[in-house]
Order: C-alpha cells, then sequence, then structure tokens
C-alpha cells in the first residue's frame, strides 16, 4: 500500500462517524431503489407469466341470461382469439363453526376439466365432478381450516345444498380476492367457489345460457372496438357492459401495486441521493480545506493534480461503499418484509421474491455516481491549490456589514447571537442547503402521515357518515318492499331501510359514463348522501343528484337533462333532470329518491338492498335465520368491514408513521450532525478564544447549538412548505375516476414532523457538544489553523 | 517598587508532566516565582523551556501536575473548571501571537465580546481608542493589519480592566515597526492602570522594557534579574 492510500485509509478512520452519518442516508436510497425497483420487476414478470400461462382473459362481459348460440358469433367478432362463457352468482354461504354468513362467487367448472381461459391451479385435491363437489380456492380453504373431503352448506338461488370440497386451486382471475361491498380481503368470509357447470346452470336456472364471458384478443385487435361489437350483442340479453382487463378488480389492484412501486422507485431514491452528495459535498469540502498544507506539500512532492484529486474521490468511495453495503442489506431485508406483505395479499403460484442481480449493480452504481458528483467540487478544488499558495495558511473569511447588521444592532443582540447570524448570511448556499436537507425530512413525516389523515377523512365520510347501517341484506333480484316488514321481524334487527342500485349508462350528448344510480327514500338515516363537508343531502324529488366529479365528466349542470339507459329491470330509456350536485371525495355517485324511480318504471315500491341496524347480542340468531332465508344472495356487514379496515389501516400507520420517522431522523442525523461538526472544526479557534475569555461552556455551546438549532428551526416552514406541496401532489396524482384525495393538512401532523426533526437535530448537535467540553484550549491556540 | 511588594501570582514547587505514551516530559520541574501587582515582567527562554506552560497555568487554561499556584489569596490548583472559567473572565486578559479574533465580529464586537460578560468594563469604543484604533471600530478582521488585529486583541483583553495581563509571544507575528506599536500599547496599559503585565518572548531586546525578567531553562528558573533602568519601547532594537 502506498503511503498516500495510508494517509486514505487513516483519514477514514478519522471520519467515520461522519462517514457513516452519510452512508446511512445514502443507504436509505439504495434499500429503497432495490426494494421498489426489484419487486416492481418480480410482480410485473410473475404476472406476465402467470397470465399467460393460464391464459387469462383480456375481455370480459356479464350480462342477465344469453343463450350459448351467441358463442359463435362472438368468436366471429373480428379480434376475438377465443371467447369462454361461464354461469357465475353469489351465494349466501354457512360454514361450519362460523357464526356469521359467508359469501362465496360460484363460478361453473366445464364437464372436461379443460377451461379454454383463466385456468385455475389445482393446489391440491381434485377437480368437481359429480353433483354436490365443489373446487375452492386456496386462501379460502385456509382461513377456514378446510381439508378435501370437508363439507359445508350453500344457499344457491333459494335452495340450501350441501357441498363438498374435492379441491383446491389458485386462479390468475384472482390474484386480489375482495368480495362485494369489502374494503379488503377476507378469506375467511369470501371465497371463490367451482362447480360442475351442469348443477350450477340448474341451480341458476342457466340451462343452455351463461350470464358472464371471457375472451382472449388477437394481437392486432383494437380493444375499444371488441367491447362495442360484444355490447351490441349482449344487449338484448341484459348485457351489464363489457370491460377490458384495467377494469378487472383483481388486475387493476395488482396494477396499482406496481404502479405504486414504480413512483416509489422513481421518486424518493433521488431524493436521498441527494442528500447524501450534498453531505459528501460539504465533508469533502471541508476536509480539503483542513488539508491545504498537507496537500501543498504533497504537490511540492511530486504528486500530480489527478492524483491528488483522486485521492479525496477515493475517500468519498469508501463512503460510497459502506452505504451501498448497507443499502443492499438493508434493501433484501425490506424486500422480504414486502414479500411477505404481498403474500397477504396477492395470492400467485410462484412469485419470484428475489431482487434480480442487475438492480444490485444499478442501485451501486448510482449511489456512486451521485456520491463522486457530490465530492468532484472539492477534489477540483484540491487540485487547483498551487503548492505555494496552500503550503501558507488560508486568509480569514471575509465579512461585511449588511443591512441586517443594522438589524442587529437596533435589536442590541448578543456578540454570540451576531456570531451565528453572520456566519449564515455569510455562507448562504450552505445555510439554505442545511435547511432544504432538513426541510425534507420534515417533509417525509408530513408526507406519510398526510395519506393517512386523508384516509381517515375519506373512510369518516364514507362509512361512519354515509354509510350508518350494520349491515346490507343483499336480494338475488328486486322485490316489493313489503320485504321490509320481513326484515324487522327477523332477530335482533332494530330497523329496516330500503334501498335499491341500478346500473345505468348517462349521457349528455357524446358524453356517457357508466355508473350505479343509488334509490334511498326521502330522509333515510341508515345510508345517506353526504358531501365532502360533511352535511347530508337529499336527491330533490323528480330528479338526479349527481357527484360533482360525474357532472363535470359528463359536461352538464343544474338543470340540465341526461339521458338515462338503464341496464337493469326492463331496460328502459328515461330523460332527467340533474337537480343538484354534490361535492364527493369517493366514486362517480348519482342519486335518486326511491318513489321517483317506482313511477318513473311504473311500478309499486321495489327494493334489491335492505339496510338494517342490528342489535348485537343477536347477531348470532340473525346469521342462522339469514343462512336460510330464500331470495337472499349475501350479507354485507358494514361493521366488521370497518373494523378490519380501520385495525388495517392503524396497523400500518403505526409502520408507516415509524418507517418516516426513522427516514426523517436518519437524513435529520446525516445534516445536522455532519453540520455541526463542520462548523466545530471551522470554529475550534474561535470558540476557544471565547473559553479563554472567560465564557462558560454553556455559553460557548450556544453559538454551536444555536446555529444548528436557528437553522432547524427556519427548515421547519420550509419543511411545512415542502410537506404541503407533496402533500398536494400525491393528493392530485391519486385522482381517478374512482375518486379525489382530499388535502387533509392536520396541524398535529405537521407539529408531529416538526418535533421529530427538531428532537433530532438537538440530539445530533448535542452530541458534537461533547466535543466542546473535551476541546483542549491550550492545544487549539498554538496551532495555527 | 515598594519595599514590601504587592504579591499577585505566587507558585510553590509548581510542576508540570506531560505524559505522551511512556515518555514524560517535565514541562515545568519545580518553580517558585513571585510577580507584584503592576510589575511588567519578562519571560524569556528557548521553546520547550516551560514558559508557555506557566503562563497557561497563570492563566487558569492548564492545570498543574504539582505544586500550588495563587493569585492572591485565590489558590487556582485548588479549582475546578468552572471555577477558573469565572477567574478568566473576571480577572485575567489574555494575549496571543495570532490575535484569536472571531472573524465574523467588528473589532468593536469583538471587544463587546468581552465587555458583555464582564463585571466592570470600559466601553468597547474607549477600548480601542486607547490602542488607536478609534477609526477602525466598524472594520472586520479580515480588513485589518496584523498588527491592528493585534491592537483589537490588546483593547478585548484590556476592556474589562483585568488585573493580570498575559502575553503569549505578541508581537511573534509581526514585523518590527508595528511590533513597536503594541509593545507601546502594553507598556501605557501598564503604566496607566498598574496592570501586572506578563510577555513571553523568544525576542531577547523585549526584556529592556521589562521590571523584571524571568529566564527559563528545562523547566526550571535560570535567573531573575531586575532592570533598574527601563528603555521605552521605540528604543528598542529588533
Amino acid at each position: 500500500m502506498q503511503a498516500i492510500d495510508i494517509k486514505l485509509m487513516r483519514d477514514f478512520r478519522r471520519l467515520w462517524v461522519q462517514g457513516l452519518a452519510i452512508a446511512v442516508v445514502l443507504a436509505c436510497g439504495v434499500a429503497i431503489l432495490l426494494t421498489a425497483f426489484g419487486m416492481h420487476t418480480a410482480l410485473t414478470d410473475t404476472r406476465a407469466a402467470y397470465y399467460e400461462r393460464n391464459r387469462f382473459a383480456e375481455v370480459f362481459a356479464d350480462a342477465r341470461r344469453a343463450p350459448d348460440r351467441l358463442l359463435p358469433e362472438i368468436r366471429e367478432i373480428p379480434g376475438v382469439y377465443s371467447a369462454e362463457a361461464r354461469v357465475q352468482g353469489m351465494a349466501v354461504l354457512d360454514l361450519p363453526g362460523r357464526v356469521a354468513v359467508a359469501m362465496g362467487q360460484m363460478l361453473s367448472w366445464p364437464a372436461d376439466d379443460d377451461p379454454l381461459l383463466n385456468v385455475p391451479i389445482l393446489r391440491t385435491g381434485l377437480y368437481p365432478a359429480r353433483a354436490g363437489e365443489v373446487m375452492v380456492t386456496t386462501s379460502f380453504a385456509e382461513a377456514n381450516g378446510f381439508r378435501i373431503g370437508d363439507t359445508f352448506h350453500a344457499n344457491l338461488n333459494g335452495q340450501r345444498r350441501e357441498l363438498t370440497i374435492t379441491g383446491t386451486a389458485l386462479s390468475p382471475e384472482f390474484i386480489y380476492t375482495i368480495g362485494p361491498g369489502a374494503l379488503m380481503p377476507d378469506n375467511e368470509g369470501f371465497g371463490i367457489i367451482w362447480m360442475p357447470e351442469a348443477e350450477l346452470e340448474a341451480a341458476f336456472d342457466m340451462a343452455g345460457a351463461f350470464n358472464h364471458l371471457a375472451l382472449r384478443l388477437t394481437a392486432d385487435a383494437v380493444e375499444a372496438d371488441v367491447l362495442d361489437a360484444l355490447d351490441a350483442l349482449l344487449d338484448p340479453y341484459g348485457g351489464l357492459g363489457a370491460y377490458g382487463r384495467a377494469q378487472q378488480v383483481s388486475d387493476a389492484f395488482v396494477s396499482a401495486e406496481i404502479d405504486q412501486l414504480r413512483g416509489m422507485a422513481v421518486v424518493v431514491p433521488p431524493i436521498f441521493f441527494a442528500i447524501s452528495a450534498f453531505l459528501v459535498g460539504m465533508v469533502m469540502s471541508r476536509i480539503v480545506a483542513l488539508d491545504r498544507a498537507e496537500i501543498g506539500l504533497l504537490k511540492a512532492l511530486g504528486y500530480t493534480d489527478l492524483e491528488i484529486s483522486l485521492h479525496y474521490l477515493l475517500l468519498a468511495a469508501l463512503i460510497a461503499v459502506i452505504g451501498v453495503g448497507l443499502g443492499w442489506g438493508l434493501g433484501t431485508l425490506l424486500a422480504r418484509a414486502m414479500a411477505w406483505q404481498y403474500a397477504r395479499f396477492f395470492e400467485f403460484p410462484y412469485l419470484l421474491f428475489r431482487v434480480p442481480s442487475w438492480v444490485y449493480a444499478m442501485s451501486g452504481l448510482a449511489a456512486l455516481a451521485t456520491t463522486m458528483l457530490g465530492a468532484l467540487r472539492a477534489a477540483l478544488m484540491a487540485a487547483r491549490l498551487a503548492p505555494a499558495v496552500a503550503m501558507q495558511p488560508p486568509a480569514p473569511p471575509v465579512f461585511r456589514k449588511t443591512i441586517l447588521d443594522r438589524v442587529m444592532a437596533a435589536a442590541r443582540l448578543k456578540q454570540t447571537t451576531i456570531m451565528v447570524l453572520r456566519s449564515l448570511i455569510r455562507w448562504p448556499v450552505r445555510s439554505a442547503l442545511t435547511m432544504l436537507g432538513l426541510g425534507a425530512a420534515t417533509a417525509a413525516v408530513i408526507s406519510a402521515s398526510f395519506m393517512f389523515d386523508a384516509l381517515a377523512r375519506i373512510i369518516d365520510l364514507a362509512f361512519n357518515q354515509s354509510y350508518r347501517q350494520d349491515a346490507m341484506v343483499l336480494f338475488a333480484d328486486d322485490v316489493p318492499d313489503t320485504a321490509l316488514s320481513d326484515l324487522m321481524r327477523l332477530p335482533g334487527v332494530m330497523q329496516a331501510e330500503a334501498q335499491q342500485f341500478h346500473a345505468a349508462t348517462l349521457r349528455n350528448g357524446p358524453r356517457e359514463k357508466r355508473v350505479s344510480i343509488e334509490a334511498r327514500p326521502e330522509g333515510a338515516t341508515l345510508s345517506r348522501v353526504i358531501g365532502a363537508d360533511g352535511t347530508p343531502i337529499d336527491p330533490p324529488p323528480g330528479g338526479i343528484l349527481l357527484s360533482d366529479r360525474l357532472a363535470a365528466q359528463l359536461e352538464v349542470g343544474v338543470g340540465d337533462t341526461l339521458e338515462v339507459e338503464f341496464m337493469t329491470g326492463r331496460r328502459e330509456t328515461h330523460e332527467m333532470v340533474v337537480a343538484g350536485l354534490v361535492e364527493q371525495y369517493f366514486g362517480l355517485g348519482a342519486y335518486v329518491e326511491i318513489g321517483y324511480l317506482d313511477r318513473l318504471f311504473r311500478r309499486a315500491p321495489t327494493m334489491s338492498v335492505g339496510n338494517i341496524l342490528i342489535d348485537e347480542p343477536d347477531l348470532p340468531a340473525l346469521h342462522a335465520a339469514l343462512q336460510d332465508t330464500p331470495r337472499l344472495s349475501g350479507l354485507i356487514l358494514m361493521r366488521e368491514n370497518r373494523a378490519a379496515f380501520e385495525d388495517t389501516i392503524s396497523e400500518n400507520v403505526t409502520v408507516v408513521n415509524t418507517v418516516y420517522a426513522v427516514i426523517a431522523i436518519l437524513i435529520t442525523v446525516g445534516v445536522a450532525y455532519n453540520g455541526a461538526r463542520i462548523q466545530l472544526s471551522e470554529r475550534a479557534r474561535e470558540l476557544a478564544s471565547l473559553r479563554i475569555l472567560g465564557f462558560t461552556r454553556a455559553e460557548v455551546s450556544r453559538v454551536l447549538v444555536g446555529e444548528t438549532m436557528l437553522l432547524a428551526l427556519l427548515a421547519q416552514p420550509v419543511g411545512w412548505l415542502m410537506g404541503a406541496w407533496i402533500a398536494r401532489a400525491l393528493a392530485s396524482s391519486f385522482t381517478s375516476d374512482l375518486y379525489a384525495i382530499p388535502l387533509v393538512l392536520e396541524p398535529k401532523s405537521f407539529a408531529w414532523a416538526s418535533l421529530v426533526v427538531l428532537a433530532a437535530s438537538l440530539g445530533s448537535v448535542m452530541i458534537v457538544r461533547r466535543r466542546i467540553d473535551r476541546m483542549d484550549l491550550v492545544e487549539v491556540m498554538k496551532t495555527r489553523e | 517598587m515598594a519595599d514590601r511588594p504587592d504579591t499577585v501570582f505566587r507558585t510553590e514547587g509548581l510542576t508540570k508532566v506531560y505524559d505522551t505514551g511512556g515518555a514524560k516530559v517535565h514541562a515545568l520541574a519545580g518553580v517558585d516565582l513571585e510577580l507584584y501587582a503592576g510589575e511588567l515582567s519578562v519571560l524569556l527562554g528557548p521553546s520547550g523551556s516551560g514558559k508557555s506552560t506557566l503562563l497557561n497555568i497563570l492563566g487558569g487554561l492548564d492545570h498543574a501536575t504539582g505544586g500550588r499556584v495563587w493569585f492572591r489569596d485565590l489558590e487556582l490548583t485548588r479549582l475546578g473548571d468552572r471555577a477558573l472559567t469565572r477567574y478568566r473572565r473576571n480577572h485575567v486578559g489574555f494575549i496571543f501571537q495570532f490575535y484569536n479574533l472571531v472573524p465574523s465580529l467588528s473589532a468593536r464586537e469583538n471587544v463587546q465580546l468581552v465587555t458583555d460578560v464582564a463585571p466592570n468594563p470600559m466601553d468597547a469604543a474607549e477600548a480601542l481608542e486607547r490602542v488607536g484604533l478609534k477609526h477602525r471600530l466598524d472594520h472586520f478582521p479580515a480588513e485589518m493589519s496584523g498588527g491592528e488585529q493585534q491592537r483589537v486583541a490588546i483593547a478585548r483583553a484590556i476592556a474589562k480592566r483585568p488585573e493580570v495581563l498575559l502575553c503569549d509571544e505578541p508581537t511573534g507575528a509581526l514585523d518590527s515597526k508595528t511590533g513597536v506599536q503594541v509593545l507601546e500599547v502594553l507598556r501605557e496599559i501598564n503604566d496607566e492602570f498598574g496592570t501586572s503585565t506578563v510577555v513571553i518572548t523568544h525576542n531577547a531586546g523585549i526584556r529592556a522594557m521589562a521590571h523584571r525578567v524571568v529566564r527559563f531553562a528545562d523547566g526550571r528558573i535560570a535567573s531573575v534579574e531586575v532592570n533598574d533602568t527601563r528603555v521605552a519601547p521605540h528604543e528598542i532594537s529588533w
């Protein structure tokens, strides 16, 4: 090892705490890049392979009852490669050992055991072959502790049947399985159930017909054209509208996760890289300043400028190497934690939770490159020093009077305070960058809490205020609203209200939108329409109430007339006047008064959903009664839904807030600790002078602590602004057809963010302060800077 | 000098040992010395003879290894860090070879550093006027010559009206002309306020302006001589 390399290693050993503080920030960037990119790649590749091997369909359509003879015609549609029809329906399940009602989505299983599309993968047992045999999703079987040969009961279109499990399977259609009305997967309460087609057709009265269609397209197909052709063919048979993969529930959730990973990989790591580059630059400049005489000496000894620059770049590279090493370790752990999280919600037959090695290489190179970039200025500075000049001590930094001095004089500030303020003004770029760094830490915490504050607001409006019922009872068909009194007679039901849902297309000239129209009685108290400001609104009689987002998409205002084509009942088309607008965060809501709709359809009062309030102690009895109620297609337990969702959310809030607080602390320590160390090094002499003049340790520390904490304080408004800006960007990037994220900025989240950053800053500077206590006054004064 | 001189500093068997990993260096090897009120004394001696170590211990910057030191009735060798800080703050003025001004403070503000915390200070402007820098009050260190900077340091040291002024090579970094100016200021302060002044120097010429000259060698006092006739700074041959 050459002498200059020995110097390198010794310098690094001397700087290890500072180096580590930077390396940790860099490691965060590397780890997140690794995890997000790696998971993105793994998820994308796995999904693609799964879809391809198991022939996941590209277009789907539901109809009320279409004859099988339509299939050849559908296969003739230009662009259709293959088409497969099936029968499906919802069923209320009675599972052994479970008190609450469960729901199953029943799918027909072809007699030849060879589905064309959406091919399930059999995990255990056999395909269902005989009447009474079923195959269920693996997650449903596992969650309920089912084994092959176990039985349970289902209410199939009013008939109670005993079903025997012959096999368990996974399906590309149900990577993410979510029940109707649920906010997240509940494998115990909702499952996919395949049943021999002849039996299911008989149960749902669908012999020779189908109600669900899956298509695969040719490579040159235009999806929109296929959708139009399909809609036209299915329309006479109660077609509910064809849709592509983007609207397929399971795929939409997987895609959202993939998009989120990509967003994370692109947005977050550069922030960490930028901060560590800045820190490296700051520390390296200081080292070069301190090494001035040595640089002069090295040059006098004949070292070239390049060798000297490389020497300092290598020092930065050592920091980067440690950061990358830490980042790889951390990223590998993080990827594993993420894989565990995915295993909880997604069901893949095989998921390569292995980060590809090229992602390791790329993240390492990116980290190394940004670190080098950060150190470049210092390295050039070292190269440019002329040897004769370098061996002279540097001139004292030049201070000049500014306008601020008059202000300071007027304010009669202490000299030590003036020292702090002048140094901030003297190095404005450094002060500003430090502030930005600390502000970024505050912003990180704010943007993390923002998502939850916003979510809490949406949940509160949507579930606590709009949907106040304990459960929704779903009927297989429209029933007369006398069913309400039947509901009231069930055990534990304290209140019941009728509701209808109608799939419909709203048209205003060329603008059209497919929505679900909700109809409620006037003055309903269990299920209400709630505006963004939290007030309940009743749809005005004789008109339709639209959410503002829907109205904007249709380009209509109050008083305009819409053409409404219902896909339910007799599939009538009516004109409706837009009677009001309501601002909402969630969904494309369209609301009418239930009596108005019944009059429009020229029928007696009808309902398709009953909203009920339940007296808790009677819940088991109610479930038992519902499991034997014919005409029932399902029960949505709002209370359980909410509780499960809130549990998951609060668990996530704690985890995510902790993660972001740790990240903020790491950034803060990186910035504040290095800043204070550099300050101490530049000011050692000055601070020692103060001690000699008779200033106490506490007074001297105030200069050091004062500057860091003043910057940290000044950084808070900057951080708040950055945080609010990030929150706004997040809110608008998440706003879609389905929902808008409200910009909820809670003062307590801002206070929490600032508290974390200020405490971390104080902690960092207090570590440095201990060096003041250990400072050898005589030694400091003897040496000539 | 009066018959029974008023003692400011007294040391008894003062030793200072630096333990530099194995080899022990005796910077002070038993020093007994008295310094008197109003006296301007010069400590002479080669590098490593122990004069700076003595000055630092007298000024409360360093702890002795053995022996005792008194500042009037106050035994410095028994004081903790806190008390030494208070002692420096209230009684001692320091002047160093490299000025040690705070670069971010102007001349006046550098002096105010002291006047803000001392019990009975003079006005910062007055202190600067005394060292002939009335016209440079609002200049920053970077805008001043070495001699001017050292005079600011002197102003800062005297502004608290200290009882003792400890100067470690005050002219070491200056040319002869500015060096003489600085010495003149020191002499004036000593004459006018009766501030006991201890000056460390390599420059044997400076000894001519002292009341007493103490020579150091190998951590011990080699000789003490009293000047019967003192020479004015401008007469000193550099």
